[in-house]
């Protein structure tokens, strides 16, 4: 069931890399429209800037971000605590607005937060099952499609199970099977793993790279954790604090499946935690 | 060389081990969840309040026996009760209070309950009426219900439609105020989760708002129904005409007139267990069911 449903996602994915590829030959020959751009982009982000009215008057949070997303991209966000990474995301998410710039998505991206958001009145089954029901699957073929999504993160069974019943890293996969249902092209993902112990943050990392490899998803995935950044992206986009501005990027060749422990990953970790520190002693 | 043996050796089959590791970890960490068995409910739940209740009974005969108490227009004794029961069931009239009352509580009830539930969504989703409102409902809360019977004698007269004007200002307000409070405590977590699944609006109300709002409204329902019974039965007391026929606050009442202090005690038994017996009997179960479903319920 599993496999034909990553088979079928698959598919379609590559159907529409084409149509990327087409767009982006268009865009060569000078006549892109904004239509072929959401299909070459999951996200595209131009000066975009995010201000909040403070105590002390207007807060700049982001500043003239410039992002982009390719369909199918895995690109981490990185920074120290009050850079705005969770303010990007919600912006991203279209749960709030920028000040200025421009923001484009192909479609409406799903989002995975810290805490599971799992809504405790439902089974695991039928949390997936609303998000099934709010985009308007017919109900005939919503039992079947839980079930293929329960199995994409390994819970067989869990259908029926309360989500009190489930441990920390049962609840997150419910969460991103959950998140996968939304059918959204591009998944947001909010520091998902910082409150799991190691170890099922390690098995989740594998989880999480084995599902974007077999569904082919663009995933945005913001967190504090270098190791985690390098061990998950093809792309580790630093932001400094205060505001955030983009401060660099880095591109992650280390081929999949990787571990934090391995050697090449534990070095472009101290590297870009080298950088990181740097951004941070500038605020001491 | 060894370096490149070791990482292609272990990596084919990290799948297989990875999903098993995971397996592991889902068994380890799933927390055991059992029902007790029937005799550890007997002995913690039931057996207790019982013996509570000897007790009382033998404190009660205890100070007739000793004539510590020697007046049985003051205190009768459990028997002397208990004869007043039996005759009251032989004659046909014990069932008769208790339906009376219970049928003007309930009807009263299931109004207020009509009424307190769209009350209770104005209030906590529009923000004039919010403003307007909540203040009066939080003082209606705390104002006895009693203080209401006089005006609802002079302005409705002795009738039925007397008594439910005073449920309603008792219990109204602990209904709209606990689905307000329920509301209020929605996390915000799961407002921002439903919008990011396209739950916006009516939507997001029926799907997200209400479930979980439901705690804070069923905890307002057993209130709303304590206030209930509460403001029905100081209405019965008070106001009484036959055209009202006989209910337990009526039944309290004529007992005083008669100086049948075995009538009274009658009359205050099957009140209390009325009371009692509504709440363990419907909102005691829903809410549990509604807390164990989501894991809120606290083992004790």
């Amino acid at each position: 069931m599993a496999t034909t449903y990553a088979k079928a996602e698959k598919a379609a994915r590559a159907a529409q890399a084409a149509e990327a590829a087409e767009a982006a030959e268009a865009a060569e020959t000078g006549s892109a429209s904004e239509s072929a751009d959401a299909g070459r982009y999951a996200a595209r982000l131009r000066h975009v800037s995010k201000s909040f009215a403070g105590p002390g008057g207007e807060q700049l949070v982001l500043d003239d971000i410039d992002l982009d997303v390719a369909p199918g991209e895995f690109v981490t966000l990185l920074g120290a605590s009050g850079c705005g990474k969770s303010t990007l995301l919600n912006l991203v998410a279209g749960l709030d607005r920028p000040s200025a710039g421009s923001l484009t998505t192909d479609g409406r991206p799903a989002l995975m937060f810290q805490e599971h958001a799992l809504f405790p009145w439902l089974t695991a089954g039928k949390n997936i099952e609303l998000a099934l029901r709010l985009r308007g699957v017919p109900a005939s073929e919503r039992r079947a499609r839980v079930e293929e999504l329960l199995a994409l993160v390994r819970l067989h069974g869990a259908y029926g199970k309360r989500v009190h019943e489930l441990s920390g890293g049962m609840r997150q996969r419910v969460a991103m099977a959950r998140a996968l249902a939304q059918d959204s092209r591009l998944l947001l993902m909010d520091e998902p793993f910082a409150a799991l112990d190691a170890i099922t943050r390690d098995t989740l990392h594998d989880e999480l790279t084995r599902i974007w490899q077999e569904t082919g998803l663009s995933v945005l995935f913001v967190t504090h954790n270098v190791r985690e950044a390098v061990r998950l992206a093809q792309r580790v986009v630093l932001l400094s604090s205060r505001p955030g501005r983009v401060a660099r990027e880095w591109t992650v060749d280390i081929p999949q499946p990787r571990r934090v422990e391995d050697a090449p990953v534990a070095e472009l970790s101290l590297q870009i935690t080298e950088v990181l520190r740097g951004e941070i002693r500038r605020h001491g | 060389m060894a370096d490149t043996e070791t990482t292609t050796a272990t990596r084919p089959t990290r799948g297989a081990e990875q999903g098993s590791v995971e397996a592991g970890l889902d068994a380890l960490e799933v927390p055991a969840t059992s029902r007790p068995p029937l005799r550890q409910t007997v002995v913690h739940k039931i057996l207790p309040p019982l013996i509570a209740v000897a007790l009382v009974l033998v404190v009660w005969q205890a100070l007739i026996s000793l004539k510590i108490v020697d007046d049985p227009a003051k205190l009768p004794s459990p028997a002397d009760v208990g004869r007043e029961f039996e005759n009251a069931w032989l004659e046909g009239r014990l069932l008769g209070y208790i339906w009376t009352s219970v049928s003007r509580g309930l009807l009263g009830f299931l109004l207020a309950l009509a009424i307190g539930t769209p009350l209770g969504l104005l209030v906590a989703r529009v923000k004039f009426v919010r403003a307007a409102v909540k203040p009066v409902l939080s003082g209606l809360q705390s104002l006895p219900s009693v203080a209401w019977v006089p005006p609802a004698v002079i302005w409705l007269g002795l009738d039925n439609s007397m008594m439910y004007a005073v449920i309603l200002l008792g219990a109204v307000p602990s209904i709209a105020g606990g689905l307000v409070s329920g509301i209020d405590q929605v996390p915000p977590l799961f407002l921002r989760a439903g919008r990011t699944m396209g739950a916006t609006g009516l939507r997001g109300a029926w799907h997200i708002v209400l479930p979980a709002a439901l705690p804070g409204y069923l905890a307002g329902l057993k209130q709303g129904w304590a206030f209930s019974w509460r403001s029905l039965m100081a209405a019965e007391i008070i106001a009484s005409s036959p055209d009202l026929g006989i209910g337990l606050g009526a039944l309290l009442e004529n007992g005083r007139n008669a100086s049948s202090m075995a009538m009274v005690f009658e009359a205050i038994l099957l009140i209390l267990f009325v009371g009692v017996a509504v709440d363990l009997l419907v909102f005691s179960p829903l809410e549990r069911r509604v807390l164990r479903g989501r894991g809120l319920l606290v083992k004790g």
